[in-house]
């Protein structure tokens, strides 16, 4: 007899204190970020298009569908494919190729101004609209919005456009890891 | 490489601060002498010789240069702390064994020094006390209160061979520490005026001969205080916390409950309160941390002397408060400047 | 004498390092050098750097503006000397990077001559209540604090209402450093005139001037001119414990507020100034003086330590000859508490460069190994900032930065009392230092990446608005077509009139043109009227990825070609990669020629729309560009199977497939524009000529590097430009060299043709130059 009122002790308490649960949850919902915004937070929004996909939105809805690897990143690096790794509780990937898309200095296209011939091209490839100039106009890109895509390289018919690294000044300098002899070098 | 500022630094190397630390330890360690004989100098190199031994052989398993690490000093007061706390009579092998726990396994296998979540040389005390019992209750009488004459020769002989002198049992210079005395006095529903009628507990003001020795690292300690090398916080809320709950219960029943004087001067407290507790690897750090950390190592060490099998404590409360250290610092972080309660930029609550 | 009524509020921690002050505090400011080259930085300030605006070779007077501020933030720079301006380049600054930063180098002509200078009127601009007049003069006169932190003067004297309390920070609390010292021992009555201006400026209610109670020279010349200056100041003389000096320890000793990071200390009614920066404000609305020079410490391992009012821009070699040489290897410019050893001692005095010291071995020993943590919390003890540094070194290391903001690693003021005191000779600052440049390079990365993300998105909502116009206005023209009404259909399309009509005819031609050759070219995008769907496709569509791939493709083969092995292997490589671009290429071109009508039809219609204001300007784009992109396109085409021909077989028999490639481009290209004028027509194909003159020349040139039979190659090229020249049936069949083909241009638009043949031709020369380089090293 004793066991039926502990049995219907316990539904009980297990009914009333999952109906107060379950009202927390809708009553205290708190709304997250969908997936796909947090995803596309951590791409470098070069908009490139080398993962595949038309830009860094459409490769974050394609990682948060699970229809691709989280791989497919150079200009994010290794560090980004590590921080989606972390967001998605997913195992660190390396690189696919092997390497190759390691991790590569921030760079800025530069048109060189005595060859340009103000065809345009490169203004309609380029995704984030970094280059300004009118037709047969001398084009420009704007360095500080530039993402270093390289996708206005192939339209350019006369190829005046180069990718340069850009160098660090006095103001993005960084302070370097302190480095530390307490180990011998094995 | 480039010199980086701050370019002049103050020179107070790791090693002066362990010499100091050492150096605390000697008119402890002179009283102790005086009370129970030369056998514990023998301990003392018995544990030293070992520490550094045990400390360089890790340190070249571990590819580290032996140098800089052996010559810190912090071994050292690791091994002589255990040292302290073993019986002055137990077998050489006991203090060996201690010690190799204490340097290989509590401080390297964690990662060496700094490293160490728990404090080695009491990792290495729980150990023994743990794993053989009863050779760590072999404490042997104050040599005032032996009927036979024990010469340092015969102490060194027999914490090496084992042998005592022809017609002398270990029995009849074996005697419990006053803690022990206590313990077993209680439980044998003995009334506490009654068990401090007994010889041991004969010692001037002080409630034992080993009071006298806790008085001696009292004066180190303050030593310590007074040279910077240790912070108040620690020491004070450990004897205050262990003053302040055996002074009540002492209130409350003076027949079975010591008295605070008692507690502070028997076994490890003053030890602990100054050259254990205070470790800073394994304690907390922010200022209020401290005064918790204290505080409940002293809560638990009168609670295991009181209600616990074990006649002392400290060791015990020690490893248990180390747990937490890390747990204590991140809730009691302090305002930084300009952030205190009720200044202008107090808004940023922290996690 | 130095007693102070005052109560004094300690702050936290702080270390006492050895002062070593009487180094160089015994004899009076000497007046510095005249260098003979001056290296003057545009950055004097945080902020931008200061724009130049003198050029090589311009005769400047002393006190002349070389700079002007950029931006609010920044500061004027002058010329500290009379001179000509030898160079404006980048070259190595004062800071610890060592990095090249814009310069100015002037050379001195020993005479020193001031230009004219006009005082300005402050008191009559005060009285107007023009504090802005003021404050935009002081920026014009670069003044900046000259503690150390460069922070633009003016901005500090903006006060909407009155100030509490004014402190002037004479504290000088670095050890060795004394120029602050100097400067009011001798200087005391200007000093105090400045802190009348500034007290005036900002209103304030009380004057209080923090100095530590080692320097009671200092502090007697200083009471001893605030007797006469008829405003109420107390000079407080503080306890010598670093770092007193920071604003923010010595506005907590002096008032009692703390100021926590990220809040400036005019909102708890407090502002403060360096002693020199006071001087600095004086000397400019009194004496109309820019700051051009500035008091600077020597001291160290000199030969004859003391204080020197230098001028801005005198390189440190100069300055440490005046102070009778030093044999040190090592200079720490500012103090020994925070300030870096410099790179080099050619660089030039900046306004923050207070102290110069030379690394004599005795007192500067080799640092002790760092030992790990104890933990022992003596740092935390001696923060002035009640940080916890030992766990911020922790979160540092482990490059946990979330973390270490969290234990307000952002309130450190670097002061390096942590590090001083650290048993375990760690370099505690070094870490924090690290930190915070990764957070803050974190920072600008998460921004830039916020700014190309709306700009992508905006783009792509640009691009779905013109394609969903275009769309509207094709179904307009296309539903009434059957009916076979135009004047209907430009009336329903809501068109104004008869020349929309003409050049939606044209785009229509143009539009059928594209499909036509994308059949052709066997491309299976979807022809452009069905793309305008209105809906961001998540999959690349096949024309994109052909685009993406591309570009790929390119820089890969650009960078195979760079590190190719033999001739022979790139060759051989090259060509096969090539012909793949090759192909590509075509199709983009056909597919362009589309694209580019539609964007002409688009932009047309954005220029109704008045938010379209991020739109590249492409409403110039007509049929005559559209030719000339197509004769581009055509061009780099043949340009590139030139090359490849010319790289791959050096046989004779490359020209003849060179002869083919371009003629099915460009042919393709005259097909696609029968619309055309013959004006057009007839331009369109001399350009196309130059082109492939340009290209031939190109190729020749390769081919003159890669292959022995150059010369043959070389004049079956100028065939090739013949051929292509008579097909176009405008150029004289002699049209063997650019300079043959101009004439023929001429008659058209020589200009314009010309400047495009200029440009194939300057990247044809730079790319064979590259070749022939890159051949050079691998033979």
């Amino acid at each position: 007899m004793s066991f039926l009122l502990a049995l219907a002790v316990m539904a009980i308490l297990a009914l009333v204190l999952g109906a107060i649960l379950g009202f927390a949850a809708i009553k205290y919902k708190v709304d997250e970020d969908p997936l796909v915004d947090k995803i596309d937070a951590i791409l470098p929004q070069t908009q490139c298009g080398q993962c595949g996909f038309p830009g860094c939105k459409p490769y974050a809805t394609a990682i948060a569908n699970e229809e691709a690897e989280i791989n497919k990143c150079p200009p994010g690096g290794e560090d980004g494919i590590r921080k989606l790794a972390d967001l998605l509780g997913k195992d660190f990937v390396p690189f696919d190729d092997g390497g190759a898309s390691a991790e590569k200095a921030r760079s800025v296209a530069i048109i060189r101004e005595d060859t340009c011939i103000g065809c345009t091209l490169c203004i309609q490839a380029c995704p984030v609209d970094a280059i300004v100039g009118a037709a047969k106009h001398l084009h420009t890109v704007i360095e500080s919005e530039c993402t270093g895509c390289e996708l206005c390289i192939a339209p350019c018919p006369v190829d005046c456009i180069d990718i340069v690294p850009v160098g660090e000044n006095v103001n993005t300098w960084k302070w370097r890891y302190p480095i530390i002899q307490l180990k011998k070098v094995a | 490489m480039m010199r980086t500022s701050p370019h002049v630094v103050k020179p107070t190397p790791l090693q002066l601060v362990m010499l100091k630390v050492a150096g605390a330890l000697l008119p402890g360690i002179a009283v102790y002498v005086y009370v129970f004989g030369a056998g514990i100098v023998l301990q003392l190199l018995l544990a030293t010789v070992t520490a550094l031994l045990t400390e360089a052989a890790c340190l070249k398993l571990r590819n580290y240069p032996v140098k800089p690490f052996i010559t810190d000093g912090s071994a050292v007061v690791t091994a002589w702390l255990l040292a302290l706390s073993l019986p002055p009579l137990s077998s050489w092998w006991m203090i060996v064994l201690a010690t190799v726990i204490a340097i290989g396994l509590a401080k390297h296998l964690y990662g060496g020094l700094g490293q160490n979540p728990f404090n080695p040389a009491m990792v290495g005390f729980a150990v023994m006390i743990v794993s053989f019992p009863a050779q760590m209750g072999r404490w042997n009488a104050p040599l005032s209160l032996l009927s036979h004459e024990l010469t340092s020769w015969q102490q060194f002989g027999y914490i090496l061979t084992g042998q005592l002198p022809q017609g002398l049992a270990f029995d009849t210079l074996a005697s419990a520490t006053p803690l022990d005395a206590v313990k077993t006095g209680l439980t044998q529903q003995h009334a506490l005026p009654d068990i401090l009628q007994g010889a041991i507990f004969q010692a001037g003001w002080l409630p034992s001969e080993m009071g006298w020795i806790a008085a001696a690292y009292l004066l180190g300690g303050l030593f310590l205080l007074q040279q910077r090398v240790i912070q108040w916080h620690k020491p004070v809320a450990f004897l205050a916390a262990l003053l302040a709950f055996s002074g009540l219960f002492h209130l409350i029943d003076p027949a079975r409950y010591a008295s605070p004087l008692f507690h502070a001067f028997s076994g490890a407290a003053i030890l602990g309160a100054f050259f254990i507790i205070t470790d800073p690897v394994s304690a907390p750090t922010t200022p209020l941390g401290r005064l918790i950390y204290g505080a409940l190592i002293g809560l638990l060490t009168w609670l295991i002397r009181t209600y616990g099998g074990y006649p002392d404590g400290v060791a015990f409360a020690v490893l248990i408060m180390n747990i937490a250290a890390p747990f204590i610092d991140q809730y009691t972080q302090p305002a930084v400047f300009g952030r205190k309660r009720g200044s202008v930029g107090a808004k940023g609550g922290k996690a | 004498m130095l007693e102070t009524t005052r109560e004094i509020f300690p702050f936290h921690g702080g270390v006492h390092p050895p002062e070593m002050k009487d180094l160089s505090n015994r004899s009076p400011i000497a007046r510095g050098p005249l260098p003979a080259q001056l290296v003057i930085p545009l950055q004097q300030s945080i902020g931008n750097p200061a724009k130049c605006v003198v050029n090589v070779g311009d005769i400047v007077g002393k006190g002349q503006l070389i700079a002007a501020p950029d931006g609010n933030l920044s500061v004027a720079v002058h010329a500290p000397t009379s001179g000509r301006i030898v160079a404006i380049d980048a070259r190595q600054v004062a800071h610890p990077s060592g990095l090249a930063e814009w310069c100015v180098t002037l050379e001195s002509d020993g005479r020193d001559e001031w230009i004219a200078r006009d005082k300005f009127d402050w008191r009559g601009a005060l009285e107007r209540g023009d504090g802005k007049a003021i404050r935009d003069y002081l920026q014009l006169m670069g003044v900046v604090g000259q503690g150390g932190a460069v922070f633009p003067s003016h901005l500090k004297l903006g006060g909407r209402e009155a100030l509490q309390t004014l402190i002037i920070n004479g504290a000088e609390c670095e050890p060795y450093i004394t120029c602050d010292d100097r400067l009011m021992r001798e200087r005391a009555i200007e000093i105090v005139a400045g802190i009348g201006i500034v007290r005036k400026m900002l209103n304030a209610r009380e004057v209080l001037i923090g100095v530590e109670d080692n320097k009671p020279e200092a502090v007697h010349a200083l009471r001893e001119a605030l007797a006469h200056c008829g405003f109420a100041a107390e000079v407080v003389v503080v306890p010598t414990l670093y770092p007193s000096g920071g604003a923010k320890q010595l506005i907590k000793l002096l008032t009692n507020k703390e100021v926590p990071s990220g809040v400036r200390s005019t909102d708890l009614g407090v502002q403060c100034f360096n002693i020199a920066t006071i001087y600095s404000i004086y000397a400019a609305l009194e004496q109309a003086e820019p700051v051009i020079s500035r008091i600077v410490t020597l001291t160290g391992g000199v030969a004859k330590p003391g204080n020197v009012d230098a001028l801005i821009g005198t390189p440190i070699d100069d300055l440490l000859a005046f102070a009778g040489g030093s044999s040190a290897r090592e200079y720490i410019y500012g103090g020994p508490m925070m300030g870096f050893t410099l790179p080099s001692t050619a660089v030039g005095l900046t306004k923050a460069g207070n102290c110069v010291i030379a690394m004599d071995a005795a007192s500067f020993p080799p640092k002790a190994p760092e030992m790990p943590c104890i933990r022992c919390g003596e740092c935390a003890v001696a923060c002035p900032q009640e940080l916890q540094p030992m766990d911020l070194y922790w979160f540092s290391r482990s490059k946990n930065f979330g973390k270490a903001q969290e234990w307000n690693l952002f309130d450190c003021i670097e002061c390096g009392a942590c590090a001083y005191v650290c048993p375990s000779s760690i370099q505690l600052v070094d870490y924090y230092r690290f930190a915070k440049s990764e957070i803050w390079e974190a920072e600008r990365a998460k921004k830039s990446a916020d700014t190309a993300r709306q700009r992508h998105e905006f783009k792509q909502f640009r691009e779905e608005r013109e394609k969903a116009e275009k769309a509207a206005r094709l179904a307009a023209k296309a539903a009434p077509k059957p009916a076979e009404t135009a004047a209907a259909a430009s009336a329903d399309a809501g068109a104004p009139a008869a020349d929309a009509d003409d050049k939606a005819a044209k785009i229509k031609a143009a539009m059928a043109r594209a499909a036509a050759k994308k059949a052709e070219a066997g491309d299976l995008a979807a022809p452009p009227t069905q793309v305008g769907n209105g809906k961001v496709p998540h999959v690349l569509s096949d024309e994109q990825a052909a685009k993406i791939r591309a570009s790929m493709e390119k820089r890969a083969a650009e960078k195979a070609a760079q590190e190719a092995l033999s001739p022979e292997e790139r060759a051989a490589r090259d060509a096969e990669r090539a012909a793949k671009i090759e192909a590509a290429k075509a199709a983009a071109a056909a597919k362009k020629a589309g694209a580019d009508t539609l964007v002409e039809h688009a932009s047309a219609s954005s220029e109704q729309d008045a938010s379209a204001a991020d739109t590249p300007a492409k409403s110039a784009l007509d049929e005559e560009k559209a030719a000339k992109i197509r004769a581009a396109m055509a061009a780099a085409a043949a340009k590139k199977a030139a090359k490849e021909a010319g790289a791959a077989s050096p046989a004779a028999a490359a020209p003849d497939k060179d002869a083919v490639a371009p003629s099915p481009a460009a042919s393709t290209a005259t097909e696609a524009a029968p619309a055309k004028a013959a004006l057009d027509d007839e331009k369109a194909a001399k350009i196309r000529a130059a082109m492939a003159a340009a290209a031939a020349r190109k190729a020749a040139k390769e081919g003159g590097e890669v292959a022995p039979v150059a010369e043959p190659a070389a004049a079956s090229m100028t065939e090739v430009v013949a051929e292509v020249a008579a097909a176009a049936g405008t150029a004289p069949a002699a049209a063997s060299t650019p300079e043959a083909v101009a004439p023929a241009a001429a008659g058209i638009d020589p200009d314009k043709a010309a400047k495009i043949r200029a440009a194939m031709a300057a990247a044809a020369a730079k790319k064979a130059a590259k070749q022939a380089a890159q051949d050079e090293g691998q033979a």
